[in-house]
């Protein structure tokens, strides 16, 4: 139990995908610029990443490994990835049309982010169980939701100051987006 | 088989996905009405969700549902709502059009200043300090939010004080949401005389602070013969259900803070032009 936990905290803080292995970037810059689209995102990944860690976990073990192949563990997850979220898409849309409104373009968006391949290979690289796969994605998705939600706090100050014409717009969110990175740093060696 | 495998697996697995997803969408298909995307179409498409909904496409589907009304788009006004209408086959009500109004006429010459400001040009930013860099703390601060906010280019600033331009307006209510000191309100087109103030202060203070505030006297109230006055916090409001637009209280208002806009422009400056 307490292994799973640090497991868990360990993809939140220490090996935070956004601000320490530096995945999923393009939605950390892009979608950050406002508190409720940041949190309509972030669930949006914490959903698509446990669920698609799951079957990619299935697929890796019942047929790649059976078949001797590994190699193509890459191709093999972005295609079960991208079924999957259409897959997702089409049910909700039916089932439960306020939380489709609710994730609206973002489950779409995530299909193709790099956050969610890392997970799948993540977790097939360091040998996990299925329990242990699952409990890590969902603990990535928790620590992208806290990077994107942190760094749109950062970014909402931002836009109040005074900031030299030459650094407006991206130049300065990258600069910002590097401080939040090294404050995450000190979380190195937590757990061990 | 090295290669024939591998190839068989993925080609299986799309395969599989392929039809899963084909077979997902027939089975989880949610029909649409086309009169939705009939109604979106007609639309103005801005966005702005001055309907109460949150866009064109959810106030389409709102009308179509009979959740909101025909007339409901203020942007498009009574040609939208018709074309609506015929969609809908129902026949849209009186259209009144609605413009934004600045309930203040302090600017630079009118209105004392308390200090000089060098900060960045944002209404918000400036009035958080001190209440903003003119004497009267209700006013119009003049940096512009409402000019930012506006998606029709209906809002200039003059003298330190923003002016709508009622031709360019569609009544989107952008404004009103963007100023810091809540001094833009939603008046009917056909609304002739206005309370250009908005200062809760006491006739001394906004005597003081501004050369047309309103001083709360009451002569407006006394003298409005169909009761379309009320003073509340030292302050006139025109209610302008009951005005009937005769004038009376403009002429007896000490300070000149009632002011008459024709088709929504300030009279005394069409004059001028």
């Amino acid at each position: 139990m307490r292994e799973l936990l640090s497991l868990m905290l360990g993809a939140i803080l220490v090996e935070n995908f956004v601000l320490a292995k530096f995945l999923g970037i393009c939605p950390f810059l892009g979608v950050s610029k406002k508190l409720d689209t940041a949190l309509g995102m972030s669930g949006a990944v914490v959903f698509v990443m446990t669920v698609a860690s799951a079957f990619t976990w299935v697929v890796n073990k019942f047929v790649l490994v059976r078949y001797e192949l590994e190699y193509l563990q890459t191709i093999a997850f972005i295609l079960v990835i991208a079924a999957l979220v259409q897959f997702i898409e089409t049910v909700l849309k039916k089932l439960a049309p306020s939380l489709y409104k609710s994730l609206g373009i973002y489950l779409p968006l995530i299909t193709t982010n790099c956050a969610v391949l890392g997970v799948a290979l993540l977790n097939v690289q360091r040998e996990y169980n299925f329990g242990e796969a699952i409990l890590y994605s969902f603990g990535a998705g928790l620590g992208f939701t806290l990077a994107l939600v942190l760094f749109a706090g950062v970014r909402e100050r931002i836009e109040n100051c005074d900031i030299p014409e030459s650094l407006k717009g991206m130049p300065i969110t990258l600069i910002a987006a590097s401080l939040v990175s090294l404050a995450f740093f000190g979380f190195q060696g937590l757990f061990q | 088989m090295q290669i024939l495998l591998p190839v068989l697996i993925i080609g299986g697995l799309g395969l599989i996905f392929g039809f899963g997803l084909a077979y997902a969408s027939k089975k989880f298909e949610v029909k649409v009405d086309e009169r939705v995307s009939q109604v979106r179409e007609v639309l103005p498409g801005a966005n702005c969700a001055a309907c109460g909904q949150t866009g064109c496409d959810a106030f389409a589907e709102a009308v179509v549902a009979g959740e909101a009304e025909v007339n409901g788009c203020p942007v498009g006004g009574a040609e939208v709502s018709e074309k609506i209408g015929k969609i809908l086959g129902k026949s849209a009500k009186n259209f009144e059009v609605r413009v934004a109004r600045v309930m203040c006429g302090g600017s630079s010459s009118n209105c004392r200043s308390k200090y000089s400001y060098s900060g960045i040009e944002d209404c918000t930013a400036a009035a958080a300090l001190f209440g903003g860099p003119s004497s009267c703390t209700y006013g119009c601060v003049g940096m512009g939010n409402c000019v930012r906010a506006c998606p029709f280019g209906a809002i200039v600033i003059e003298d330190g004080l923003a002016k709508v331009i009622a031709t360019k307006c569609t009544g989107c209510t952008k404004c009103v949401a963007a100023c810091p000191k809540k001094i833009i309100d939603m008046v009917p087109i056909s609304s002739e005389y206005t309370v250009r103030c908005s200062s809760f202060d006491s006739g001394k203070i906004v005597r003081q602070n501004c050369e047309v505030g309103c001083i709360g006297c009451g002569r407006c109230a006394k003298v409005c013969p169909h009761n379309a006055i009320k003073i509340e916090n030292m302050l006139a409001k025109i209610d302008p259900a009951l005005c009937q637009n005769c004038g009376e209280c403009a002429k007896v208002c000490p300070t000149k803070a009632i002011e008459l806009f024709l088709c929504g422009v300030l009279e005394r400056e069409n004059a001028a032009v």
